[in-house]
């Protein structure tokens, strides 16, 4: 049985004169987490804005095999881009045409620990709390897609590592196929099943991650990844 | 042996409101020097009449009737005109905001017509309207609609793209997509307009109302002028004035009404 939710088909796409990506072709699995990192201009945010329908590709497919709801796929930033005249329940509510939805909203904050700031408004809020508003937010139409462009980059490490738990539960939890854009490799290791390695406009690498990994396993696979991305020897490589 | 004792000071919070008399402060020491010199005489009564003077003139004005009645056709002629020239400055920004068709077309001529004084129309309005209420009315809008309109248009279209994008990726249909995010976001610069053109509403309907009217305030001071009465000439100065201050004081209140998010920070949190 194919349970493939997105299906990538030789994808191109160019700007002007500049290819932002070469014929991309990926399958994601429902449930999948899959995380794509490379350096920039590599085309990660392209091929994510792509499956999000921001943009369209040049030419190739983007398939959602699963047509169910409206808001089948939600988006997370890397900016909060929360609307600032609005509470943070508001904030929360603004997109749906659901009657329950405040119920919902207060549900959702209580989830990313933001109870007790429901009137608040987002200019009183850390960088932090406004990442779980937007995620409280890209939650609130119970998504089947989560994609993730980059959005703990502005984070401190602490709050960085706190909220990659809470989205890891959260995904888990509610099995939502996930896909994250990151710089960070050791992020997308600890993170993803998979890891995409974005190079040359085009996916060139693909690492499979086990599954209830330990740290030791974690940074393998992140040296991994990164010797792929930078073309240098890996530490497994240097040792043997 | 001797029981310690304790002192205590209670010390009377006595707090002047700063904050509330500053803004009166110097208009009091200016209308206090201007008293004092017109009683010790060094002020002429036939340059600049005493405050004093002025207010027994208002006063009497006021009970003829003549001063509520020139003042009420006043603010009709600025309310009307600023709701004409402020509604059609806000559809013609709103409609160039949005449309990058109706930009090319409008925006250019709307531009060139903006550059020409609109004090230098009175003439061909007078010539076309005659010197009836709607030459005033039209003169007042044709001044307030240009703030409003330039304040709309770069409010709408300053509004972050990133905030656009991501109402795009929660499907918002066109009108939620202006009323939840366009319009708050351009809010704060319609309102910046809205304040400028009342400052030119006041400037122009003087003006218009001095060149060629039959009642108004600014009809007053022309009148009084003509039969060498300074106090009312003053009075009608000091009225423009007060009417500007509660312009602007009714344009402030609607600004902290509605963008109330704006004051609030993080040491609230």
């Amino acid at each position: 049985m194919n349970n493939s939710m997105i299906t990538i088909k030789n994808v191109n796409k160019i700007y002007d004169n500049t290819t932002a990506l070469h014929d991309v072709s990926l399958d994601i699995k429902q449930g999948e987490f899959i995380a794509l990192v490379g350096m920039s201009g590599g085309g990660k945010s392209t091929l994510l804005r792509l499956i999000a329908g921001l943009e369209q590709p040049t030419s190739g497919s983007v398939t959602i095999n699963d047509s169910s709801t409206d808001s089948l796929m939600r988006v997370m930033f890397q900016e909060d881009r929360l609307l600032p005249w609005m509470s943070v329940l508001d904030n929360l509510s603004f997109g749906s045409k659901d009657k329950n939805t405040k119920a919902h909203a207060r549900q959702l904050l209580d989830l990313v620990e933001l109870g007790d700031y429901a009137n608040h408004f987002p200019n009183q809020l850390s960088g932090g709390q406004k990442q779980r508003v937007a995620l409280a937010r890209a939650l609130m139409t119970d998504p089947k897609i989560l994609l993730l462009d980059e959005p703990l980059g502005a984070l401190d490490a602490l709050t960085r590592r706190k909220m990659q738990d809470l989205i890891l539960d959260i995904c888990q939890k509610q099995n939502l196929t996930t896909i994250l854009v990151t710089h960070d490799v050791e992020e997308a290791a600890r993170m993803a099943d998979r890891i995409v390695v974005m190079k040359n406009s085009t996916n060139s690498y693909e690492e499979t991650c086990p599954k209830n990994r330990n740290v030791g396993q974690i940074g393998l696979v992140a040296d991994r990844v990164l010797g792929e991305i930078l073309e240098e020897p890996t530490l497994e490589k240097q040792t043997a | 042996m001797q029981k310690p004792v304790t002192l205590t000071t209670t010390r009377k919070n006595f707090h002047l409101p700063v904050d509330k008399i500053l803004p009166f402060l110097i208009p009091i020491i200016v209308i206090l020097f201007w008293q004092v010199s017109s009683t010790l005489g060094w002020l002429s009564s036939s340059v600049l009449p005493s405050p004093m003077a002025v207010l027994q003139d208002g006063i009497k004005l006021t009970v003829s009737g003549e001063l509520p009645k020139n003042l009420s056709i006043s603010l009709y002629r600025a309310t009307v005109g600023l709701l004409i020239g402020g509604g059609i400055g806000f559809v013609l920004g709103f409609i160039n905001g949005m449309s990058n068709t109706f930009r090319l077309l409008f925006d250019s001529s709307i531009q060139m017509f903006r550059n020409i004084p609109h004090l230098a129309l009175i003439p061909l309005i007078i010539l076309w309207l005659g010197i009836n209420e709607s030459a005033k009315i039209s003169l007042v809008a044709i001044g307030t609609m240009f703030p409003v309109y330039i304040n709309t248009f770069h409010g709408i279209r300053s509004v972050d793209p990133d905030l656009i994008e991501m109402g795009k990726s929660y499907q918002l249909t066109k009108s939620q997509m202006f009323f939840k995010i366009i319009f708050p976001a351009a809010l704060p610069q319609i309102l910046v307009g809205i304040r400028y053109a009342l400052g030119v509403m006041w400037t122009t309907l003087i003006v218009a109302e001095t060149i060629s009217a039959s009642s108004g305030i600014g009809y007053m001071a022309n009148n009084a002028e003509d039969f060498m009465d300074m106090e009312t000439v003053v009075l009608c100065i000091v009225v423009y004035a007060v009417l500007g201050k509660i312009s602007d004081l009714v344009a402030k209140s609607f600004e902290s009404l509605l963008l109330d998010w704006q004051h609030t920070g993080r040491s609230n949190a």
